[in-house]
Order: C-alpha cells, then sequence, then structure tokens
C-alpha cells in the first residue's frame, strides 16, 4: 500500500506537461538548481501531490470511521450530507458575501460540524439509529445540493471559478500554504482515531456487547465522530468534496485489512491513492483536463448504485 | 456474603418506568437464575447491573462501590455480559471475535500478549469450537454462533459473569451442554454467574438461587425449592400448574397445565376406536 502511494508520487512529480526526468526530479528535491524544472517540481506538483495524499487520508479516514461507527456503507460523510454541508457555506460565502481564501475554509470547516450537529440531533432516538441518520442525511444532502446549484447559476461570472472547486473538488492551483492546516489537523485528529481502533472494532459488536467489554459508548462515539467531521470538514475546505473519496476507501480497506482488523491505517492510505491517483488521470490520462472530483465521482457513483440495489434487495440498508 | 446488588433500583426506556423500585442480592461464587415473563424486564435489569443503562433511581453496587463510579474498563474487567442479542460484524472470523473478549485487558497502545492468547484458547476449548476458529460467524448456526459469543464473554476472564438468555436458539443437547460448562466455570473459577432463562426446569435444576421477577420486580427470590411454586408460575407467568420433585435432581419439576389436553383423555390412547 504505502509503496504504492510512494509509486503515485514519483509519477505526479515526474509528470506535467512536459516529462521531467525521474533524476532531474531528484536534484530538485534535494535543493539543487535544476532550469526549467525547479519551478514546475517545488511549486507546482510537490504541493499538488502534498495535498493530494493529506486530503486523501482525511477523507480515507473520516469515511471509514463513519461507516464503522454506523455500521452501513452508506453512512459516509459524503453521503450524508456533512461535506455537502462544507460545500454549500463555502459557496455561499463566495458568490453571495464576496469572501475569499481562510475565511471561506474556516466558514466551511464551521458549516460541516454543524451540518453534522443538525443530522445526529435529527436521527437521535435514544441512541443513533444508522438507517434513520442515513436516510435524515441524503435528504439534507440533496437540499444543500440543490442550493449550491441555485447559488451557482445565479453567481457571476468571476467568482464562478472559485466557487466551482466546491462543486467537486478539485487540487488544482495547490500551494504549501494550504498544506500546512490540512497536516496539522489529520495529525491530531486521526492520532486521535488511530488510537481509538481497538474501541470502534469493539463498538461494531453492538453497544450493549461494546460497553460491557468496557467502551464507555456515549463519550467514545462523540469524541470519535467530532474527530472525523472535524477531519472531513477541514479537507473539504481545503480540497474541496472529492466525490466519493470518503465513501469509497472504507470498504476498499475493509477487504484488504480482512473483516477482523481495524481498517482505519489502510482506509487512509487507499483515500490517498485515490485522491492522487483521481488527480492523475485527470490531468494526464483524459482528453481534457477535470479536477480530481470528476473522476472520483466517476469511480463512485456506479457503487452507490449498487450499494442502494443491494439494500432494497435484502430490506435493509447494506 | 455478596458482591454485586441491586438497591431500590428503577429504570426505564424515556417516560415509560420498566424497573420499579427493585431490590435484590446475588449471591457470591453462586449460579444465579433469573426468569419471567416477556416484557417484565429482566434484559434491563440485566443491563442495569452491568451498566449499560443508568438507573432513574437507586443504584448498582459491587464490592461496596455504587458501578456509575467505577471507570468503564476497570468494571469490564471484574463484571462480564453477554447482551440478548449482540452483532456480530460482517464477515468476521470466530478467532477475531472471542478475542475481542480481551478488549478490557488491553490499553490503547498495549500488544497482545501470551496471556491473551491463552484467554483466548481457553475460551474457544471451553465452548468446544476450536474447531471452528477459522470459520465466518456469519456461516455458523444459531447453536453455534452463540457458544462463539459465550466463549468471547469466557475470554474476558471476569469474576461476575452475567448471560442473557445464553440458551437461546440452542437444541437440548447445547442448551444442556452449555449449563453443564457454566457450572465448570462456577466450580472451577468459582465465577459467580447470573443468567436471564425461560426454561424454568433447568433454571431449578442449575441454579442454586432463583429470582422471579414480575412487573419489574422481584416477585419471590431463593432456594429453587422454595421459589418454583405453583402459586408463583400462577402469579408470575399466569399459567396454571404442577410442581413435582425431579426424579434425577430432587429439585422442583414444573408441568404447566393449559386449557386442553390436561386430563387422561381415552381418545388419546392406542387402543381407542
Ligand atoms: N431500547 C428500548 N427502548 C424502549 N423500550 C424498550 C427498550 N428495550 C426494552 N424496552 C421495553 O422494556 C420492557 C422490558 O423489556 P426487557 O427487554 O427488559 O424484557 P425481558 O424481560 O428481557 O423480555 P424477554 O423475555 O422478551 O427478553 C418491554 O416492554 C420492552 O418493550
Ligand atoms: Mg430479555
Amino acid at each position: 500500500m504505502l509503496a504504492l502511494v510512494v509509486a503515485g508520487v514519483a509519477l505526479t512529480l515526474v509528470t506535467g506537461p512536459s516529462l521531467t526526468p525521474p533524476l532531474d526530479v531528484l536534484r530538485v528535491l534535494a535543493g539543487q538548481e535544476v532550469p526549467g524544472a525547479g519551478f514546475a517540481v517545488l511549486d507546482l506538483r510537490l504541493p499538488r501531490a502534498t495535498l493530494s495524499i493529506l486530503a486523501g487520508m482525511s477523507f480515507g479516514l473520516g469515511g471509514a470511521v463513519f461507516q464503522t461507527l454506523l455500521r452501513n456503507a452508506l453512512a459516509s460523510p459524503d453521503i450524508i450530507g456533512i461535506s455537502a454541508g462544507a460545500s454549500a457555506a463555502a459557496v455561499l460565502a463566495i458568490v453571495v458575501l464576496g469572501w475569499s481564501g481562510a475565511a471561506v475554509s474556516l466558514l466551511a470547516v464551521a458549516a460541516g460540524l454543524l451540518v453534522a450537529l443538525l443530522i445526529f440531533g435529527l436521527a437521535w432516538r435514544d441512541g443513533l439509529a444508522g438507517a434513520r441518520l442515513i436516510l435524515i442525511g441524503i435528504g439534507i444532502s440533496a437540499m444543500l445540493d440543490s442550493m449550491i446549484a441555485y447559488v451557482l447559476s445565479r453567481a457571476p461570472a468571476w467568482s464562478l471559478q472559485d466557487a466551482l472547486r466546491w462543486l467537486t473538488g478539485s487540487v488544482n492551483g495547490a500551494t504549501l500554504g494550504q498544506v500546512w492546516p490540512l497536516a496539522l489537523a489529520l495529525m491530531l485528529l486521526g492520532g486521535v482515531l488511530l488510537l481509538r481502533r481497538a474501541n470502534l472494532e469493539a463498538l461494531r459488536l453492538g453497544d450493549d456487547a461494546a460497553a460491557a467489554l468496557g467502551v464507555p459508548i456515549a463519550r467514545e462515539k462523540l469524541v470519535t465522530v467530532m474527530a472525523a467531521v472535524g477531519l472531513i470538514a477541514v479537507a473539504t475546505a481545503v480540497a474541496g468534496p472529492v466525490s466519493f473519496v470518503a465513501f469509497l476507501s472504507g470498504p476498499i480497506a475493509r477487504r484488504i485489512a480482512g473483516a477482523g482488523r481495524s481498517p482505519l491505517i489502510a482506509a487512509a492510505l487507499v483515500g490517498a491513492l485515490l485522491v492522487l491517483l483521481g488527480d492523475y488521470v485527470g490531468q494526464h490520462l483524459l482528453p481534457a483536463r477535470y479536477p480530481v472530483g470528476v473522476v472520483t465521482g466517476a469511480l463512485g457513483a456506479p457503487y452507490l448504485i449498487y450499494l442502494i440495489i443491494l439494500s432494497h434487495r435484502t430490506g435493509r440498508p447494506a | 456474603m455478596t458482591r454485586l446488588a441491586a438497591e431500590g433500583l428503577s429504570a426505564g426506556y424515556g417516560q415509560t418506568p420498566i424497573l420499579r423500585d427493585l431490590t435484590l442480592k446475588v449471591p457470591t461464587g453462586a449460579i444465579t437464575a433469573i426468569v419471567g415473563a416477556n416484557a417484565c424486564g429482566k434484559s434491563t435489569l440485566l443491563r442495569c447491573m452491568s451498566r449499560l443503562l443508568r438507573p432513574s433511581a437507586g443504584r448498582v453496587v459491587l464490592d461496596g462501590r455504587p458501578v456509575q463510579g467505577i471507570p468503564t474498563r476497570a468494571l469490564a474487567r471484574e463484571l462480564g455480559m453477554l447482551p440478548q442479542s449482540p452483532i456480530a460484524p460482517d464477515g468476521i472470523t470466530v478467532a477475531d471475535l472471542v478475542s475481542h473478549g480481551r478488549h478490557p485487558h488491553q490499553g490503547p497502545l498495549s500488544r497482545w500478549t501470551a496471556a491473551d492468547d491463552a484467554a483466548v484458547a481457553t475460551a474457544l476449548e471451553a465452548t468446544r469450537i476450536v474447531d471452528l476458529a477459522d470459520r465466518d460467524v456469519d456461516q455458523l448456526s444459531g447453536g453455534q454462533r452463540q457458544r462463539v459469543w459465550i466463549a468471547m464473554a469466557l475470554a474476558q476472564e471476569t469474576d461476575v459473569l452475567l448471560l442473557d438468555e445464553p440458551t437461546t436458539f440452542l437444541d437440548i443437547a447445547h442448551q444442556v451442554e452449555i449449563l453443564d460448562l457454566l457450572v465448570d466455570l462456577n466450580q472451577s473459577r468459582g465465577t459467580t454467574i447470573v443468567m436471564v432463562l425461560h426454561d424454568l426446569n433447568l433454571a431449578a435444576r442449575y441454579a442454586d438461587h432463583l429470582i422471579a421477577v414480575r412487573a419489574g420486580r422481584v416477585h419471590a427470590a431463593g432456594h429453587p425449592d422454595t421459589v418454583l411454586t405453583e402459586d408463583t408460575v400462577r402469579q408470575v407467568f399466569g399459567v396454571a400448574c404442577r410442581i413435582l420433585p425431579d426424579p434425577t435432581s430432587g429439585r422442583p419439576m414444573m408441568l404447566p397445565l393449559g386449557r386442553h389436553r390436561t386430563t387422561a383423555d381415552p381418545s388419546h390412547r392406542k387402543d381407542a376406536p
């Protein structure tokens, strides 16, 4: 897994409008002046690759935590409206309020947390009911999406460019300045989540069984949900809601890690790989250039449809 | 001597009270069976005693301390609980599920030890599921699955073990096997066992102490000889019955009397026309 991610990074660093010889890339990274390659590698491709990895890890981790906690693959933050909440707030701030930069990102984080609270509040009934939460979340997500579409349809041309990235997610124009807040969030919140891996696994046995095994249910759920929402919101604020990365990473990681092991680390790596490769495909392998979210969206949508059909057959959400 | 007791316990879900001012003592080192009609509050009582549910009044005491004040993980090392309907995660293997029993013995950073391995191996052997260790839990029969959950609770190695209907889904052979297993555990390790059972005869046979619950209160408690009476069964279950001595154990044995087929009916005889 890790090797795949490293290979992906190498690939993105080497490829641009023109190929840079791998040796030149290494020399640039080592701090040497290489005419014609320094700018492309250090200022364009490296921040882009770093941001892809960090955002991917955040989405992957956050998504897997939600799916584990709610025992449902559909319960990913990009399906139940948390990413949509962050996007809607950002689009509104850019188009209507004329904000830009860090203020937009902060608002997006706050909105992600707020929507999470709203969904959990609405779904709460003597505890969290997964299926209820998912239906409410999908509804709220649809409302937010239509709001985004409405705002964009009335957006003046100058703000459209900036606002559009909030629709599908993109790592275009990544700078190292964007990378730091995300790296910090990932270290703090990701650390909190990784330390709780075993508790999360125990929670899959049902609340009663987990509590009997010594997991303080209420506190543990609150801490993990808040940490996961925080991660997703920060990553969304930086890279936009890269479609379906959170949703896809968990199930793939579960396959790789095996049913009895915690999938969190694998989910982070899968997420990183999805964003990295999705961006590479969008930039270099398709006839036109597409933002990464379009590529991951094309991957995730069929899986979503498959899960929904499956839940219809079995009569319960998969 | 009593390590575990409930004092004036009231509890419910939302506004509906289920347990009403319930007081009981669990004899230490003995096997206690709780019986009662469906929905009378047996599971609710067990959930309160293992602190899965917070009582609205009263308290549960373990070794003189209220369980609400004991850290969750510390409590889980002393008191184990098998809930009525636990969930097996998709695709998990028997060995992985049983390993979860070691959870309270591990910190966030501590490693799996030889003692953990030994506890899991012992639990698999005691429940006779060593052969199933690598199978998916989804693919087991109801009875096999029940033994896997019991193994998980055994791997927790607690002095007190609460079990909510450990014999549901089991055929009569496996019911007896599980109950024998619990007696073994009780005798070899001195584990205090509290279990909810629906079969009154097995409860009277296997328990040292019988508690009959009715509408959220203890209706009768004590030795099975004194608790399992025709009056108790009528008041607790609303069923008329006859009590006879169990010819093997001498414990009381209950024959329920319904409205039909309770008299020697000549038409049921082979030689009837
Ligand atoms: N999570 C819950 N939310 C609301 N009501 C509940 C909940 N769990 C149980 N109840 C109600 O509490 C009452 C007692 O339930 P409990 O599970 O304690 O019964 P029980 O004696 O274990 O029954 P059974 O023999 O069927 O297992 C029932 O009326 C039940 O409907
Ligand atoms: Mg019950």
